[in-house]
């Protein structure tokens, strides 16, 4: 037992994260999302359930992913020792695929041919289309239309799996976008389709699920800075668009009073600026968004703002409700990381350690290194290392003056 | 206590053996100044319950006729604060045709559940249908509605199980909206037979009237789903006129004259 200990036991039964989460959803959705809790609740404790998700982790995704100690760059800085939980090297390339491998599994168990998805830089919608080829289970994306642009390879990259993407003209043609048009399809489709979301945000469910699915991240890293560092780290860092990587990492570590925890938000151009997709460093007022209470950000007549940030897949106005209860109570805290630091980041991992990350895992590395800057040589972060830089290597590239 | 403009109204109908025409315009579209006008425009083709549509930049559950009303709408600024000032200025020469305001949650949100609702009252706002706020969400605020004499509408879907079904006819006031079928607003075609099976139940649970919308577009289709419901809700088929029109506002007023006519009629017949 210890001060935080209550919050592993949420949500209640109504999917409440205290005053955040639920399920504001149209009546046209509900049925499909009690059954949905029907069938995740029935297979959450079965171990033929958790043995053929954990077999496919191991032999298909390449789990435990490692827990590598960024020495040289930890010198450079000067500080606390850095270890990057090594996301990027499941199949696919980012964290994502842990919980899609699990929520196309329940698929299949509930017998529906069909799976559909949103995204955003593109990760989720490959790591969907992956295993629905795998399956053998017909796969749509969404993607924001201005997605579908700074994120070309990832698009081809789903059509070469055998799945459609449609690219959404309507709003900020962006991920919420994107969202709004994938729970249109499955209010439609329901019969026959799953709709596998990206991130522990949606309706109930949907964040407990996927945060169950992706906490393999910090089960792992938490044996590993046993085993490796010979106690646990003194913080954990990692970015949050809608905060599935870092949930996945922080939770199993929630009971752990000495861990201090650090999410760090899409700081685009500036908090200050009000271009930028962090709505928890910049108090956003709660509203409900696709079907959850969370800190959200709007204008003052209610309507969902456009959001701005170097990544795509952080550039969303909403977070998971458990982030926001998380903030509210103190568990973990917030931050925001701001694209020039990103970049500079995204640099210098690249060509320190020789590991390009991911521009949304960038964030996180910004905000270690100011973090670690602080500490001393003897003290210990684990950053996740959520995805890898491939994708984003156009953006860059592009900001260098370079196209291909 | 006085009698809900609403429940007045479908008490009236029910005497008369009619069934009530509902239709929803999307406030602000396509442009603010011209809604209040549309909307006496409906009652003098025969509605009897106005629908008022109150744009959201994110409207999950409607297809892109309404979709593209409520990017109309908010391209002039029009905030649930206007929409509330349009029921006003309705009611400065109509105080009998109830008006429900239809949207999503967060606006309300935004403004305050205890300011909106006082705000709504004394405009003459009768119901509020939110469309992501189920009877199970709206627990807390169900009360302040309550109140203040704001009746709370709620959607049946077809996917709606008999123990939710239930629990909505409990908080459910005014009517029902049965949404006819599965997919968004706009979507293409309605099955009669298949309503009035599931319709069948639904009577055995509650006495509030039952309004069937979605899918209908035309006389035929209304005067069809008019002999098993006691209303139908037209959105879709009017806010294309709307779309099709915007350029030119002032021929509105009759398109939507034309197809409200038409429902009329047949549903008289």
């Amino acid at each position: 037992m210890t001060k935080f200990s209550d919050l592993t036991r949420l949500p209640d039964a109504q999917g409440h994260f205290g005053p955040y989460g639920g399920r504001f959803v149209s009546e046209t959705l509900s049925f499909a999302l009690e059954e949905l809790e029907k069938v995740y609740l029935s297979l959450r404790d079965d171990a033929d359930f958790q043995a053929e998700f954990d077999r496919d982790l191991a032999h298909y995704v390449g789990r435990p992913s490692p827990l590598y100690h960024a020495e040289r760059w930890s010198n450079k800085i000067g500080g606390a020792q850095i270890w990057l939980k090594r996301e990027d090297l499941n199949h696919t390339g980012a964290h994502k695929v842990n919980n899609t491998i699990g929520q196309a599994l329940l698929a299949k168990k509930s017998g529906k041919p069909r799976v559909i998805a949103e995204t955003g830089a593109g990760q989720h919608g490959v790591a969907t289309a992956t295993v629905a080829a795998r399956l053998g289970l017909k796969c749509e994306i969404y993607m924001g239309a201005e997605d579908v642009e700074r994120q070309k390879l990832n698009v081809y990259r789903m059509r070469l799996l055998g799945a459609e993407v449609h690219p959404v003209e309507s709003g900020s043609r962006t991920l919420k976008d994107a969202m709004n048009e994938a729970l249109r399809d499955w209010v439609t489709n329901v019969d026959d389709t799953f709709y596998i979301i990206g991130t522990v945000a949606g309706p109930h469910p949907y964040p407990a699920m996927v945060r169950d699915f992706t906490s393999v991240i910090g089960r792992e890293a938490r044996e590993q800075s046993l085993a490796q560092i010979g106690r646990l780290p003194d913080a954990l860092v990692a970015c949050v668009g809608g905060g599935s990587n870092a949930i996945g990492l922080f939770y199993p570590f929630l009971e752990d009073d000495e861990v201090a925890m650090v999410g760090v938000e899409a700081g685009g151009d500036g908090v200050e600026t009000g271009r930028h997709a962090a709505p928890l460093t910049a108090n956003a007022p709660s509203g409900v968004l696709h079907g959850n209470r969370t800190y959200l950000m709007s204008d003052a007549s209610g309507q969902v703002s456009d959001t701005h940030s170097i990544s795509a897949g952080l550039d969303y106005p909403g977070v998971g409700p458990e982030h926001a209860l998380w903030k509210d109570v103190g568990r973990v805290s917030y931050v925001a990381a701001n694209d020039d630091a990103v970049l500079e980041a995204f640099r210098e991992l690249t060509r320190i350690e020789g590991i390009m990350p991911a521009l949304e895992t960038a964030h996180a590395l910004a905000h270690a290194k100011v973090m670690a800057a602080t500490m001393r040589p003897n003290q210990h972060i684990v950053v996740n290392l959520s995805g890898r830089g491939d994708k984003d290597i156009h953006t860059v590239a592009k900001l260098d003056g370079l196209e291909f | 206590m006085t009698m809900n403009r609403i429940d007045q109204r479908f008490a009236a109908l029910k005497d008369q053996s009619r069934c009530a025409l509902i239709p929803y315009i999307t406030a602000g579209d396509p442009a603010p100044q011209h809604t209040v006008g549309f909307m006496h425009a409906c009652v003098e083709a025969g509605a009897d319950v106005l629908e008022l549509g109150v744009p959201f930049s994110d409207p999950m559950a409607d297809g892109p006729v309404i979709q593209k009303a409520c990017e109309r709408a908010l391209k002039h600024g029009t905030r649930l604060a206007d929409v509330l000032d349009m029921v006003a200025s309705f009611r400065e020469t109509d105080q009998t045709t109830p008006v429900v305001l239809m949207g999503y949650v967060n606006p309300v949100e935004r403004m305050g559940y205890e300011t909106f609702v006082r705000r709504a009252r004394d405009v003459g706002v009768d119901g509020v249908l939110m469309v992501d706020m189920p009877p199970e969400e709206g627990a807390e605020v169900a009360p302040l509605f309550a109140e203040h004499g704001l009746q709370s509408i709620f959607l049946l879907a077809p996917t709606t199980s008999s123990a939710r079904a239930a629990t909505i006819c409990a908080h459910g006031e005014g009517y029902l909206y049965y949404v006819s079928l599965k997919g968004v607003t706009g979507a293409a075609s309605l099955d009669v037979e298949a309503v009035a099976r599931q319709l069948a139940p639904l009577r055995e649970m509650t006495d509030l009237p039952l309004c069937v919308g979605f899918g209908i577009r035309d006389g035929e289709t209304a005067a069809a789903v008019g002999r098993v419901a006691d209303g139908v809700i037209v959105g879709s088929a009017l806010v294309s006129r709307i779309a099709e029109n915007a350029e030119r506002p002032e021929a509105i007023p009759a398109a939507l004259k034309a197809v409200l006519g038409d429902m009329r009629d047949a549903l008289d017949r």
